[in-house]
């Protein structure tokens, strides 16, 4: 009983310390110190929010670099992340691979004359763990980057360096992969102009 | 595999070490420090007379199980009730009845498996105050028993194992919130969201509505990595870019998973004066580490059998990262998921970086069997070298019948009382596993929950029952929730916690009334490598062949079918 009544003024202490006065004092510095990553990364262009730097978005248009696939309903959905659970031999991730190579095909053949199936970066058929990955890699940005110069009528040079200042390197050099964020690649293509 | 990928494992190595030797020194002092700060006098007033006094084991147990029983009654009614409290801007609805009661169970066992995605269930007062509170007092209570179970090791002809309270306070006020507080900060700068407004809404590029989930995700993100808890604040875990947003705060949390669980070896070691024992623990750990990374990444490079079929460009190199990218993430590639997977298994701490559901056969076999181990490699918070403790009692015992004397740990005779204690905390979660997946896998209401069919499905169930027995509460996230899936699994959590951390008192309280024997030629040494291959192989010799036959029916199978 004793024991009861002390674990029950634990508790208390608890979820009040732990519970609120923690989150709260660390989100009271998070909004002096770092106001826009802590609330989302929130990119606005003309006063609107367009998106967040840190969730990928949907890009059907040929003018707009293309982000990996997802699994979230509907795709790219923020606000209900998930992976697309299939396993490393079930017949489902084999069709959902080879349609996603034949569709790239279709799209990047045209600008790639010879483009085959070998061609195509593992990243641009596979589902991303969150469904919201910003980034695709170099490879992939390169695939598609030949489809933009086209479009847009820009020299494939100016696409390529905007896919090199769109890159976020491995952190300090060497932690974690290098990735091409799309959302901001393709504001940068609409601040460049063109179609 | 890349040099860079090796650099990457050799750095988190370095590291690893480099932080956990002195913050082990730093627990060591804190738990053993005489004088109460203030703030601990009042909170022991606060609770009464005698609630510092010194406790035997059974009082300590009991405690800490009353503890958690109220705990868990709390975290149930502020899942059901949450629609109608405050702070719960995106209006989420109560927490349905039989996921409530797993989550509950799931986050006071620091298990945090997830039957729920956080951004659409759980209101932001249920994150913090009931989510992330577990996330610091889960941890806190594995850190104070293992603590109290050193002590009896330490202790000669003692009747007390030190007072749960006390325990508690320091582990919560010195060493978890610190360290949740540097992490916390260091994540916000790379990127975590850390607000109370509810969701965002964007007009996109191309003018469709888009819903951006955000919260107090930072704070607790912090916490649930220090404490080996890892429920995500989003249903993608640690792979979505909101909680993990490139490769530096990746490297920040995957080292934040293990860092508690390396120093608690260190901090045995000063406390039990047994440096070199504890160094000799800690290579066993790492070596079971190092196997795990070997087996992964190159599975995972090596891709999965689709995709090397499908004729897609999966060769590392030229810009991409390529193997298994299927739920995986570009920022972290292959090296920095492996490194991950590893670490989460391992740990207990169950957080991921991506879905090992789809992970190759021979990828996944990995957490599968690190989960089975006992979650001692490292382990969680506390529980993993509490665990541990039965398998050196295991090892030394093997060792002691090879030369045919008493076998002895640190100056304690090993005798019958203390092995049957080891077996059962060594075996008793083990045997679960198997019975539950045997259970389920033989009944309509378990076949339900499987996604993917066949072989694989196996695995998905085998790896439901062994995460939340083992109390890690990663996932094959295919596996689905239903009221037969989420009542079974709170069992599994339930006895998975709380049958090794009475076993483990019990150990302790047993060992405290030992007198020292001293050390004598038959003695077998436990500082030297010897030891460090004798645990490595009886911790094979045990969990590993009784995991070896399910093996074979899931990823084994599969493996050889393509």
């Amino acid at each position: 009983m004793r024991s009861l009544v002390r674990s029950l003024i634990v508790i208390v202490l608890a979820t009040v310390i732990f519970g609120f006065v923690y989150p709260l004092v660390i989100t009271g510095f998070a909004q002096v110190a770092f106001k826009n990553k802590a609330n989302g990364s929130l990119i606005t262009r003309n006063g609107v929010v367009v998106g967040s730097k840190l969730a990928a978005q949907n890009f059907t248009a040929a003018k707009y670099f293309h982000p990996r696939p997802s699994a979230t309903a509907p795709a790219y959905n923020a606000g209900a992340t998930t992976f697309a659970n299939l396993g490393p031999t079930n017949p489902d991730l084999a069709k959902n691979v080879a349609a996603a190579a034949q569709a790239i095909l279709k799209l990047e053949g045209p600008y790639n004359p010879g483009l085959e199936i070998r061609d195509i970066p593992v990243d641009a058929v596979t589902t991303s763990a969150s469904g919201i990955d910003p980034d695709i890699s170099p490879a992939n940005a390169a695939l598609q980057s030949r489809r933009i110069a086209a479009v847009r009528h820009l020299p494939l040079a100016t696409v390529q360096k905007l896919i090199r200042d769109s890159t976020d390197g491995r952190s300090l050099g060497f932690l974690g992969e290098p990735g091409v964020n799309v959302l901001e690649l393709n504001l940068a293509l609409d601040r460049l102009g063109g179609k | 595999m890349s040099g860079q990928g090796i650099g990457q494992i050799i750095f988190y190595a370095v590291a690893l070490v480099a932080l956990g030797y002195p913050l082990g020194i730093f627990m060591a002092r804190a738990y053993t420090r005489e004088k109460l700060d203030p703030v601990e006098r009042g909170f022991l007033r606060l609770l009464g007379r005698h609630s510092g006094d010194e406790q035997d084991w059974k009082s300590y147990a009991k405690t800490v199980l009353v503890f958690s029983v109220g705990f868990t009654a709390v975290l149930y009614a502020i899942q059901r009730l949450q629609g109608h409290l405050f702070l719960n801007p995106d209006r989420m609805k109560g927490v349905a009845p039989h996921i409530a009661v797993n989550t509950a169970a799931s986050f006071v066992t620091n298990t945090n498996w997830q039957f729920y995605g956080g951004e659409y269930t759980m209101s932001y007062l249920t994150q913090m105050a009931g989510l992330a509170v577990q996330n610091f007092v889960s941890a806190a209570v594995g850190m104070a028993v293992l603590v109290a179970v050193v002590r009896g090791i330490a202790r000669r002809s003692s009747g007390h194992i030190g007072n749960f309270w006390r325990d508690l306070y320091r582990s919560l006020v010195y060493i978890l919130l610190p360290l949740a507080i540097i992490v916390s900060v260091l994540l916000i700068s790379q990127g975590v969201p850390q607000t109370f407004h509810g969701h965002a809404t964007a007009t996109t590029l191309q003018g469709a509505q888009q819903t951006i989930a955000r919260g107090p995700a930072a704070s607790q993100i912090a916490i649930k990595q220090l404490g080996t808890n890892g429920g995500g604040f989003y249903n993608s875990n640690s792979a979505v870019p909101f909680e993990n947003p490139n490769g530096l705060a990746n490297f920040i949390e995957m080292l934040s998973i293990l860092l508690i669980p390396a120093a608690q070896v260190f901090m045995f070691g000063r406390l039990v004066f047994a440096r070199r024992h504890a160094w000799m623990v800690f290579a066993a750990m790492f070596a079971v580490f190092a196997i795990g990374v070997a087996v992964n990444l190159p599975a995972e490079q090596h891709g999965s059998p689709v995709l090397r079929n499908s004729g897609v460009n999966i060769t590392q190199g030229h810009g991409q990262s390529g193997g298994n990218m299927s739920d995986k993430e570009v920022r972290f590639g292959q090296a920095s998921s492996t490194i991950w997977t590893v670490a989460t298994s391992d740990a207990s701490n169950g957080s991921v970086n991506s879905g090992f559901d789809a992970q190759t056969s021979a990828g996944s076999a990995v957490p599968l069997v690190n989960l089975f181990l006992g979650e001692v490699i490292f382990g969680g918070v506390g529980s993993g070298l509490y665990g541990m403790f039965f398998y050196i009692l295991i090892a030394v015992f093997v060792a002691g019948l090879m030369v045919g004397r008493t076998p002895e740990w640190l100056g304690k005779k090993i005798e019958a009382r203390e092995m049957k204690i080891a077996a059962l905390g060594a075996l008793f979660v083990p045997t679960m596993v198997l019975t539950l997946t045997a259970i389920s896998i033989v009944t309509h209401s378990g076949l339900a929950s499987i996604y993917n069919s066949g072989v694989h499905g196996f695995t998905e169930t085998l790896y439901a029952y062994d995460s939340q027995s083992n109390n890690n509460g990663s996932a094959f996230a295919g596996f689905g929730a239903t009221s037969f899936s989420a009542e079974v699994g709170t069992i599994a959590l339930i006895l998975g916690r709380f049958v090794p951390l009475v076993a483990a008192l019990a150990l302790g309280g047993s060992l405290a009334q030992k007198k020292i024997v001293p050390a004598s030629a038959g003695t077998f040494r436990t500082d030297g490598p010897t030891f460090v291959v004798l645990l490595v192989g009886v911790i094979a010799l045990t969990a590993g062949l009784m995991i070896f036959p399910a093996l074979t029916l899931g990823p084994i199978v599969e493996g050889l079918m393509h």
